[in-house]
């Protein structure tokens, strides 16, 4: 009940907030939290670190940015291609990477993210250090005008909620459940007669559409894709926000991912400090809070209720 | 027929390659000792490479000792903050999963490399070359100072190497990479053992930092691009296997200067290549036995 | 009856969260070699590698010679004077055999000298350059007891050094540990091959469930074979 009484302030704050929030502060927490999520569905359900994320991302950005400025595709189009394709290319990361476990997962995802990165920065539609600009924001449909800040935002909105919503039911799914226990103890899902690389290839390819997804909005709402989204720089921040809300857990990286993007909006003026402000959290969260915000809330409501009931 | 130019671009870029393999050899190696040992991987590598680099150019600086000082004070310095880096940081997530110690080494490099750029600027720092001059072989001109970097890189990558194969040092760590808790039962420390061996694969950064410094721009981000690459190499190479990271840290040294002289636009992304078709042709990497991955 | 040399009171182990040893009690005295009997996962090999301090926690008392080596870490338990041989030989694949026969150093006086070893063990001698994963089971074993004579540790554990072998190599196996017996080595054995303990022990003591339920001179093993087989089910 309190659960969806919880939901139903949500819904009514995000549909209130762009009153009262600059809206691109909001589409960029919805932008990462879509991607903060599909980082989740890795590292917090299937045990793997993809060091390199920011590729699907920051590749999402430019292909979603092309289609809709040189494409010439409505909105919604241009997403669902670029879902696809970063799903294609999940698919084949994942068939070169999936066989090498853990830690070499990191490294090898990481070497290939840097791979596209350089990759697009010599194809000629990126426009190298300049970057796709003035991207156009198509119309929804080809008819809906969602080109103000404000349409754009509910259009965003209600792209996320699905997307959060596709990757609720992903994590609540048997497949879920395998992905766990592959994280969990591989060798044991083995024996029972699964093949784990397969599993791993599809979350992979499930997690790269997403974050292409989250990529292609960020371009509409800033009308801009550079090579910075792909930066290892970008990779770093997505795990620093999943670990920072909690992995594992649904909401966790979300709110990490809002607070991250709120705080950066703050921190921006310190500029090096920033980073340093930065990478001291995250050690702190590394070394004392591995649960993360919302896993240690979790883990305090679970002892209070185990101490009330006993 | 090769003309007289392009023989010089080759054997130039051939040179360049050869030297970047240096570099590529001694950082893997390192890592991959460190790896092979206590399982981390350690992402602060090229950071602690910059860190050398930075050691010496302040040795120089403020108390004017020279570049073969530095060479030996520099890699015990960083080693020393390797140390305290695997006391404060690495040792509380020894018994974790290894990707927490792969995100501390990560977050370390966050900061350590924003407290450089606070102090530094972002700009490169030059060094002086202590070997100026050079020397013309007739079909090109090699700078004194390179010609010493490759031997001297290749010396240290044997020594390493002898010590790990043919010590009883050496055997302590082969050993202690299989079954840690048996070559402790025989009453050798083998938790300061790994914080030692942490220390000597830092240490080995902070050389390669010194040795880089006269050649490469000093500035805060030189270790981060690099980073990229070591990992690369590791990966081909086979994850802790010694020799391994040597050979393809060379061999992706030379190849990647090769590129350079066929196929300029793709230099960059030939290591990268190799990776992949590497982890497709042979999944446990080019220089491990399928038992000896994990 | 002279002090023990080691008193072992209501240890208890983990592995992670699962608890292994649920108490266990029992002495050995300098000289004796006792055996560890009982089904397998009782707790036998645990009970080792507890006094070893190879178990995620511990609690209870374990006193040798003098001293508490709950609280110690693993090798400065071996400092003061215990020898672990594991259950599965741990002979390092990376290592041949010279190296890994001369791998445990030397830490008190009272070792074997390797020339010694090799008097011992003959046929070590040949294969010294080989790796030493290639050597057959027993030579394994044999290489794996070897190793840990030349430390100066007068205290050996020795965790089922007949399993897997051919019935003619466990019985040099058996010569070799009466041998070090006559020595004057202290020897905790666990066995499951009864036939095999009763030939060289002089007390068995039956674990179940992670604790000692009976303690049994060799004699009254004889006596009383139908109980022990009970304990150990066969």
């Amino acid at each position: 009940m309190t659960r969806y009484l919880l939901l139903a302030a949500l819904a009514v704050a995000a549909v209130a907030a762009p009153f009262f929030v600059y809206p691109i502060l909001l589409m960029t927490i919805l932008c990462f939290m879509v991607f903060a999520s599909s980082f989740n569905l890795l590292l917090g359900y299937a045990g793997l670190l993809c060091f390199g994320h920011a590729m699907f991302f920051g590749t999402g950005a430019y292909i979603g940015g092309w289609l809709m400025k040189e494409g010439g595709l409505s909105i919604e189009l241009a997403f669902a291609a670029t879902t696809l394709a970063m799903a294609a290319l999940g698919w084949v990361v994942g068939l070169i990477s999936a066989r090498r476990g853990g830690i070499q997962f990191a490294m090898i995802t990481l070497a290939i993210s840097q791979f596209v990165y350089f990759l697009l920065l010599r194809a000629p539609f990126t426009h190298g250090e300049d970057g796709l600009q003035r991207i156009p924001r198509s119309d929804l449909f080809g008819v809906i005008d969602v080109s103000s800040n404000l349409s754009l935002y509910y259009l965003i909105l209600a792209i996320s909620v699905a997307a959060i919503w596709f990757f609720y039911r992903i994590v609540h799914s048997p497949f879920g459940e395998v992905l766990r226990a592959i994280r969990d103890n591989e060798g044991r899902v083995e024996s029972l007669g699964f093949v784990p690389e397969r599993f791993k290839i599809v979350a992979l390819t499930l997690s790269a559409g997403l974050a292409g997804l989250a990529g292609a909005m960020k371009a509409s709402v800033y009308q801009i894709a550079t090579l910075h989204d792909l930066s290892f720089h970008v990779s770093g921040t997505i795990i620093f926000m999943a670990l920072l809300g909690g992995l594992g857990t649904m909401a966790g990286p979300m709110v990490g991912a809002a607070l991250i993007v709120m705080l950066n909006d703050h921190l921006a003026q310190f500029g090096e400090w920033a980073l340093i402000i930065q990478g001291v959290v995250f050690l702190a969260v590394i070394l004392f809070f591995r649960r993360g915000l919302v896993g240690e809330l979790q883990a305090f409501v679970r002892r209070r209720a185990a101490r009330s009931a006993a | 027929m090769f003309d007289h130019i392009s023989m010089q671009l080759l054997l130039g870029q051939l040179l360049i390659g050869l030297i970047n393999g240096s570099f590529y050899a001694m950082l893997s190696l390192g890592l991959a000792i460190i790896f092979g040992l206590i399982h981390v991987v350690n992402f602060a590598h090229g950071a602690q490479y910059m860190l050398g680099a930075f050691v010496a150019l302040l040795l120089l600086n403020h108390l004017g000792i020279p570049y073969w000082g530095a060479l030996f004070i520099a890699p015990v310095v960083v080693g020393a903050f390797g140390l305290l880096m695997e006391q404060t940081i690495l040792k509380p997530l020894r018994h974790l999963d290894h990707l927490y110690s792969l995100l501390a080494t990560f977050a370390a490099v966050l900061i350590i490399e924003g407290l450089m750029r606070l102090e530094f600027g972002s700009t490169g720092l030059p060094y002086a070359s202590p070997l100026p001059g050079g020397v013309n072989l007739g079909f090109m001109f090699l700078p004194y100072y390179r010609g010493w970097v490759v031997v001297f890189s290749l010396a240290v990558c044997i020594a390493t190497w002898l010590l790990i194969e043919k010590t009883k040092l050496g055997a302590y760590l082969r050993a202690a990479n299989e079954r840690p808790e048996i070559v402790e039962s025989f009453g050798i420390n083998v938790p300061r053992m790994m914080s030692l061996t942490y220390a000597f694969g830092v240490g080995l950064a902070g050389l390669g930092g010194v040795l880089a410094a006269p050649i490469y721009q000093v500035s805060p981000s030189m270790g981060s691009n690099l980073m990229i690459v070591i990992f690369a190499v590791v990966v081909i190479g086979g994850m802790g296997s010694i020799l391994g990271a040597i050979l393809t840290g060379y061999l992706i040294g030379i190849v990647e200067g090769l590129t350079k002289v066929f196929y300029p636009e793709a230099s960059n992304l030939a290591i990268f290549v190799i990776m992949i078709v590497a982890l497709i042709l042979r999944p446990n990497g080019l220089f491990s036995s399928p038992e000896s991955s994990r | 009856m002279t002090e023990p040399l080691l008193t072992v009171q209501n240890l208890e182990a983990w592995y992670g969260e699962s608890k292994a040893l649920h108490g266990m009690d029992f002495t050995v005295q300098p000289g004796e070699l006792v055996t560890l009997i009982g089904r397998n996962g009782a707790g036998k090999s645990t009970t080792l590698r507890s006094i070893m301090g190879i178990v995620g926690k511990r609690t209870g008392s374990i006193r040798f010679d003098g001293q508490e080596l709950i609280g110690k870490r693993t090798y400065q338990i071996a400092r003061t004077g215990i020898a672990y041989c594991p259950e599965e030989r741990a002979i390092f694949a990376s290592l041949n055999v010279a190296e890994n026969l001369t791998l445990p150093p030397v830490l008190k006086a009272g070792g074997i000298a390797d020339s010694e070893l090799l008097r011992q063990f003959p046929n070590l001698q040949r294969r010294l350059k080989s790796q030493g994963t290639k050597l057959s089971g027993g030579e394994q074993q044999m290489l794996a007891i070897a190793r840990i004579l030349r430390t100066g540790a007068r205290f050996l554990l020795l965790d089922e050094p007949s399993e897997g072998l051919a019935p003619v190599v466990v019985k040099e196996i058996g010569e070799q540990i009466k041998r070090l017996k006559a020595q004057g080595f202290t020897i905790l054995l666990v066995e499951q091959n009864l036939s095999f303990a009763r030939k060289v022990a002089d007390r068995h003591v039956v674990v179940e469930n992670g604790k000692v339920v009976d303690t049994l001179t060799n004699s009254a093993l004889e006596a009383d074979m139908a109980r022990v087989k009970t304990y150990l089910g066969v």
